[in-house]
């Protein structure tokens, strides 16, 4: 009875391996909440936040600093704080075999298998997340060996191969020095070579090219492309950097205070936005600034989160907002089928509100 | 053009800056020259490690020169020179740096961060004028007074970058070297941090050395840039020309790498690679020339032909 109808993983599987139906997801979270225990205080670092990420995108999450781009992330890879803990909701992987709910992952007993096989991260500063005392190679050797349970030459090979991978040239050699030896892109390049060791499905980028150099910059986005080409990869790539964003994304998801505010493809989130935070954020560029005037800049601060919030987090400082914002909290209006935000402008009742003058001409910019 | 007319309050000579012995020394500026003017924002652009860094920390006398001179209104203030000079480059000159987190002192309370360079300039202070001193200085950069007895850890990267400027403020500068002063920050308080600096240039008269390595902000605040490459200037224009019209190809590379928030320019983007094998410059040294006025290159004979005819174009 069971064999006659082929499981839900199997269909997903056959459809991708066809090729013709790249839209399934590999990860889905559903009205996940992630609260902070700080000095006898809770903080709602993420507010049932939804997301669906599917298999072989790029989805790139912007928003400011302590918007919960992090946070959110960490619950993938099992890395919350301790303080942390989720309070409801469920996180989906869709695996080779098997459905598995991340949110109900109990200890680093769970987590060892999974974490680095299935998911895998990338940190901001190549500074710090290598260790100094150990050589390059040994560092790459250790997730090798771990998981795929190699030794001794074919484990080496295997490591040169990896550093080769990533772009590194006379692995042997390299392979022998330390961090120190290695300039930050170099070390980048390491810390992309040790997150593929396991073969992720997804790869998690956490603001890997902030600390770069522009040069540097576009050499390692281009080397995660080819990687992700080359090893059919799926990428959720944090970052406040909207240009960077321009150049990776497939999808983009802005984040406000813990929540989602806009998601959409590249295009319509950059050519169509529709959320005033999105306007701000998109405002706030030096790119579009016109020089001798005053740069766009958002007023006040983000909202205190460990205080409930009421309506649209985002209407305080918004100079536009309605006066339901204040007092309800919006639903996803649908833009089109791949696009939706949460704003009340959405509304068909709502007044008609043009998005500032300046972010229209945000299409051929870059021909400029 | 109304450039020539215009004031300079500084100019590099020739500048050498070498570290290192003496025998093998490590050249990391090398024969730069360009004069900044009375109120300008005057750009510096480089890659990490291109010695953009090293002109300023040398303009501030933090780094000896080891050729060539600085002169800040006519004199010279590179090498030894009198104490009162000493003094009155102290207090103009100031430094805005680049990681609000790693710059403050973190046991040091914001009044004494503040007020710190005017217990060597202005030692005749009472204590309460130096505190008024100081809730000036924070009112001027959009903080509070009573931030004065808090730590620096109580702010945020934004607001601690306010202090930063706040501290260079009190000296009454005329010349500030800001160096990388956004790159830490987030792209909301970017913009709020730049307002700030051109509201102060536009009140005070403030001249500016901006030294990064994103092009896109600088074609925003500076007048002038210039592009440095392994310790020398490759080319110096007004910004709107530079990004119009490019001579060096270490500029065109560098701007073909510029992130632009357009996803479709972004996707057929063509990123051009600065090959310096490119330049033979064994038998025609290359030299520093004004190819159109204000529009300087560093290129020889041969080259100079080339970009004089595609500057004209």
């Amino acid at each position: 009875m069971f064999r006659a109808t082929p499981s839900r993983m199997q269909l997903i599987r056959n459809s991708t391996f066809k090729g013709e139906n790249m839209q399934k997801q590999i990860l889905s979270v559903k009205d996940l909440d992630v609260k902070f225990n700080l000095r006898g205080r809770t903080l709602h670092a993420i507010r049932s936040l939804s997301v669906d990420v599917y298999r072989g995108e790029t989805l790139a999450i912007v928003g400011e600093s302590g918007s919960g781009k992090t946070v959110l992330n960490k619950n993938f890879i099992g890395l919350l704080d301790a303080n942390g803990f989720i309070d409801g909701g469920e996180i989906l992987y869709y695996g080779d075999h098997e459905v598995r709910d991340l949110a109900k992952f109990k200890g680093e007993k769970d987590w060892l298998g999974f974490r680095g096989r299935e998911i895998s991260m990338i940190l901001q500063d190549p500074m710090t997340s290598l260790n100094p005392l150990k050589t390059i190679g040994s560092q790459i050797a250790e997730a090798v060996r771990v998981h795929q349970k190699l030794v001794g030459d074919d484990l080496k090979v295997a490591v040169h191969e990896l550093l080769h991978e990533v772009g590194i040239e006379n692995p042997e050699k390299r392979a022998r020095q330390y961090p120190h030896e290695f300039s930050g892109g170099m070390r980048q390049r390491v810390v992309i070579a040790i997150a593929i060791a396991c073969q992720p499905k997804i790869l998690i980028c956490d603001e890997p090219t902030t600390a770069l150099d522009v040069t540097i910059q576009a050499q390692i986005l281009n080397l995660l492309k080819e990687l992700k080409k080359k090893l059919m990869l799926t990428i959720i790539f944090i970052t406040h950097d909207l240009g960077v964003v321009a150049n990776v994304a497939d999808r983009v998801a802005v984040m406000y205070a813990g929540d989602i505010v806009e998601i959409g493809t590249a295009e319509e989130v950059f050519y169509d936005p529709r959320h005033p935070y999105t306007w701000a954020l998109l405002s706030s560029l030096p790119q579009l600034g016109i020089k001798g005037e005053e740069l766009y800049s958002i007023k006040g601060t983000p909202p205190n989160l460990f205080a409930p919030i009421v309506g649209d987090a985002f209407a305080p400082r918004n100079p536009q907002a309605l006066e339901i914002d204040f007092l309800k909290e919006p639903p996803y209006f649908e833009v089109s089928p791949t696009h939706k935000a949460k704003t009340w402008l959405l509304d068909p009742r709502a007044p008609k509100v043009e998005p500032p003058e300046y972010i229209k001409n945000i299409r051929g910019m870059g021909r400029r | 053009m109304t450039m020539e007319e215009r004031d300079v309050i500084l100019s590099v000579r020739n500048l050498d800056v070498n570290f290192g012995s003496r025998r093998k020394p490590f050249r990391a500026v090398k024969n730069v020259s360009f004069d900044i003017y009375k109120g300008e924002t005057f750009g510096l652009v480089g890659e990490s490690g291109s010695g953009k860094t090293t002109i300023g920390r040398a303009i501030l006398r933090i780094h000896p020169v080891s050729g060539g001179e600085i002169l800040y209104k006519g004199e010279r203030i590179s090498g030894k020179i009198s104490r009162e000079l000493d003094r009155k480059v102290v207090s103009e000159i100031q430094m805005i740096f680049q990681d609000p987190m790693s710059s403050l002192n973190e046991r040091a309370k914001v009044d004494y961060i503040v007020a710190e360079g005017t217990y060597n300039t202005k030692k005749h202070l009472s204590k309460r004028e130096r505190a008024l001193l100081v809730d000036q200085a924070l009112l001027d950069v959009g903080l509070l007074p009573e931030f004065a007895s808090r730590f620096p850890h109580e702010f945020s990267g934004g607001q601690r970058q306010r202090i930063g400027v706040a501290r260079s403020l009190i000296m009454e500068p005329e010349f500030i070297v800001a160096d990388e002063p956004i790159s830490a920050l987030d792209v909301s308080i970017r913009a709020q941090v730049l307002n700030l600096l051109s509201k102060l240039q536009k009140e005070r008269g403030l001249t500016y050395l901006f030294i990064a390595h994103d092009l896109s902000v600088m074609r925003f605040i500076s007048d002038r840039i210039a592009v440095i490459s392994r310790g020398q200037l490759v080319e110096l224009a007004p910004s709107e020309e530079l990004f119009r019209a490019p001579l060096h190809p270490y500029t065109k590379a560098l701007l073909s790498v510029v992130p632009q928030p357009d996803p479709e320019s972004e996707r057929g983007k063509k990123i051009l690679v600065y090959d310096p094998s490119v330049h033979d410059y064994d038998e025609d040294p290359p030299v520093w020339e004004e190819v159109v006025p204000g529009h300087f290159v560093l290129g020889n004979q041969r080259e100079m032909e080339g970009y004089r005819m595609e500057a004209n174009r």
